[in-house]
Formats: C-alpha cells, structure tokens, sequence
C-alpha cells in the first residue's frame, strides 16, 4: 500500500513537472514553486540528519578507541566549531565562521583540487601506453594536443595549433555530441521508466 | 501559457516517451538481443572478488548530482542490482556520498537489498555515510575511506566533476577493481584511463536492463535505441536536404 502511494506521489509529481516545463501559468509557477520549497525543507532536514548521523557515527569511532580515533575527534570538533561560531558570532566578514572558511577549509579544499595535477600525470603515463591501434590514436590525439595548445607548439611547428584545434573542435565534438544525444535520450527514458513505476529502486 | 518556441521540444519528448511507454507496456521486444557491455559484465565479478579478497565495497554517485537528476536515479537502480549481489554474498557495501537526501534513498535501498537476501541483521546503518557538501570535503572523505578500508571493488556512479580522477586515482592505487559510468563528457577520459571498466554515457541508463530479467525495463532500452536510430538518421538526411535547398534543421531539431 505504501508502495503503491510512493508511485501515484512519483507519477502525479513527474507528470506535472514535463506539463509545467512547457504549461507556464500563474497556478503552475505556484505549485512549482511550492514543490521546490519542500525540496529544500526536505533537504534542510536530511541536512541536520546528516549531520547528526556524521557526529555520531564519528563519536562511535572516539569510543571504539580505534587508531583513526584521532581524525573522529578533530572532525567532531571542527563540526562543533562551526556551528557554535556560526551561531553565536555570525557569518559576517569578520566572524570567526569566516575566518575559519578562509585560512582552514579553502587551503585545505585547494590542497585536494592540486593532487589532480599529480594525479592527471600518473593516469596519463598508463593511459598512453600505446599497446593496441586505438591506443596509439588516443596517444598521438593526446600528444598533438598538449603540444599544440601550449606556448611550446608554435616552435615545434607553425601548423600544430590549428592541428590541435582541428582534433578538438571535430573528432573530439563529434564524439562528445554522440555521447550527449544518447544521454538526453537515456535521461527521458529513465525519467519516464521512473514516473511509470517500471524501474523503481524503493519497494 | 504555453510557448510556441518550446513546440518541436514539446514534439521530441511526447515522441521519445510515448516509444518508451509503448514498447515497456507491450512488451513487444520477444527476442532481444543485448550487446555485450563488458562493464556491466564485470559487475558481479567485481562483487564477487570482493567477496572472496574478505574486502568491502564502495559505491559512490559523485558529487554533481543531486537526487533530481537521471544520473543519479540510474546510479540507485544500479544500487539496488550491487547491494543485492552483495548482500547474498555477505559482503560489506560501503556508501559515502555528498548530499544527504541522496544518503536516505541509499539506506532504504541498501536495508531492503539485505532484508531480501534474508540477512537484515548485517546491514550496518553507518556504512551509508554523508561525508560532506563541499566538493573536496567529499573527494578527501572518500579517499580516506577507500585508503583506509582497502576495498576490493569500487562502483563509480553517476554525476562526477574535478574529483573523478582524484577518487579513480586513489582506488587505483590502492588495488581495488573499479567500475565507472557517466554522463560527465569531460570526466570519462579520465576514468577510462584510471578505471578498469567504464559505462560511457547512455550505457550507465541502459545498465539495469542488462541486470534485470524483467521485459519492460528490457523493452524500454530497445526503444531508447530506435529513437536514436531516428535522430542519427534525420542528422544524415537533414544536411542532405539543405542541399538542395530545404532546409528543415531549426524546424525540426
């Protein structure tokens, strides 16, 4: 029975989602809008949720006395931390919150987005081991462009920038668009395979 | 009311889901031949070698997608296919991700895979972890999960952005067989250069037909690819016709 409710929710919700896509009136744009505010009432409150489920699931490792135990408590902490500053001072400019964002989290988020430079060079060495025909395109595509869109590709060849815009702009586009048609198409599809309760991952 | 300009859109769409609904309800697809799609292939292996290394698994929907978007609802029925594998093999499924709402629909999916399998007493309720919002607080998260638990399998599914490769990366390096699958254009080359197997694009969608016996969801993907036959051919003729003059590419596409 709560199966079957979960479905007419999910189908009459779906349904006047595509209507309401093309349908703008000042009763759709309501009820659209409504929708959207308990999307983010739900997600307020699985917000909360989360983050409770996050001190307690770290609280149990505290107490498991675990040798990540030390990582738990710095976490918690810093959970802790926030959300007191936060309410207490504020999020203004020179609120401790901020202060807190600006010389903790943003060094430590741009300390994980630089790995990627590392970590591009070590995938690209085993993704460019020629060992079969395709692989040797995909390396003589790769090397043609690094060479030719650095500063470096005029001096090997006057030619080898436009080379390098060529492959980007048709192959590389070519195949891009294919794989976008087919995932438009596929969106639709599981979309609808949802809205009709044929595919559905709840029971 | 409604916009003229949105008619031909309006058009595809009725199009595409009316093909979809008619060939799921009906059935029609007596015969269907699939092909081979070695990532989905690997699915159960993946599972299973998990399994045998006494290892767990870690399946993550990236961080680009919240619960609204295809991907993400393509990744949960793919959950729901992995949890079960791994639930009737007693193994451990771990599920880090960015959005909280995401987290609950993983849990109920996760606890009816083990409660179907007759094992409700091994689903662990914090193996479903919200690990963080901010893009590189989930990416650290999750790597730190994966270095530390060691996992034998890793499922990369759904809307990923920069952390594709830091997570593929990290899995990699720690001897996990990974599977990936995305829309994301730009992420792909990146997992199909870390990852031992990767979904392009639609055949992430596609992925629970192959996993299911059930005819509808089989059918639907028979008429995903007929409408795709129709636009790959209309790609063909369109430029054709402008040849000669008529040109019908804005009227149509």
């Amino acid at each position: 029975m709560i199966s079957r409710l979960a479905w007419i929710a999910t189908l009459v919700t779906g349904l006047f989602m595509v209507a309401q896509y093309f349908i703008k009136t000042d009763a759709t744009n309501a009820v659209y809008t409504t929708l959207l505010d308990y999307y983010q009432i739900i997600f307020a409150v699985s917000m909360i949720v989360g983050g409770i489920g996050l001190l307690k699931q770290h609280s149990l490792k505290v107490q498991r006395s675990s040798q990540q135990r030390r990582y738990s408590l710095i976490t918690i902490a810093a959970i802790l931390f926030m959300v007191i500053a936060a309410v207490i001072f504020g999020t203004g400019a020179a609120s401790p919150y901020q202060w807190a964002f600006n010389n903790l989290q943003a060094p430590m988020q741009a300390t994980t987005f630089s790995l990627l430079a590392f970590f591009v060079a070590s995938a690209a060495y085993r993704g460019f081991r020629v060992k079969s025909a395709p692989a040797f395109v995909l390396a003589l595509a790769a090397v043609i462009v690094l060479v030719g869109k650095s500063g470096f590709g005029e001096m090997v060849s006057q030619q080898l920038p436009a080379i390098a815009g060529w492959v980007l702009n048709n192959p590389s586009t070519a195949a891009k668009r294919g794989i976008l048609i087919g995932v438009g198409i596929g969106s639709v599809a599981t979309a609808l395979r949802v809205i009709l309760g044929i595919e559905r991952s709840y029971r | 009311m409604f916009d003229p300009a949105s008619l031909v859109l309006l058009i595809w769409v009725l199009l595409t889901c009316g093909v979809v609904a008619y060939f799921s309800y009906r059935r029609r697809v007596s015969r269907l031949r699939l092909r081979a799609i070695p990532g989905i292939a690997a699915i159960e292996e993946a599972v299973g070698r998990a399994t045998e290394q006494g290892k767990p698994i870690v399946f993550t929907t990236g961080w680009g997608g919240d619960i609204q978007r295809p991907t993400t609802l393509a990744a949960l029925n793919l959950l729901r296919f992995v949890a079960g594998k791994a639930a009737s093999y007693g193994c451990r499924i771990l599920f880090p991700t960015h959005d909280p709402v995401i987290a609950e629909a993983a849990k109920e999916i996760i606890q009816t895979a083990y409660n179907e399998a007759g094992h409700p007493d091994q689903f662990r309720e914090d193996d479903v972890t919200f690990v963080s919002p901010s893009q590189f607080g989930y990416a650290s998260g999750v790597d730190g999960i994966v270095s530390r638990q060691k996992p034998g399998a890793i499922f990369l599914f759904g809307t990923f952005e920069g952390e594709a490769l830091i997570l593929a990366e990290t899995g990699n390096i720690n001897g996990a067989l990974q599977i990936a699958g995305t829309d994301s254009t730009i992420q792909l080359s990146f997992f199909i250069v870390a990852c031992d197997y990767t979904l392009i694009g639609e055949e992430l969608y596609t992925a629970s037909a192959y996993l299911t016996d059930d005819r509808r969801v089989q059918s639907s993907m028979y008429a995903q690819d007929l409408i795709r036959a129709v636009v790959v051919a209309l790609l063909l003729l369109l430029p054709i016709l402008a040849m000669f003059g008529v040109n019908l590419y804005k009227e149509i596409m």
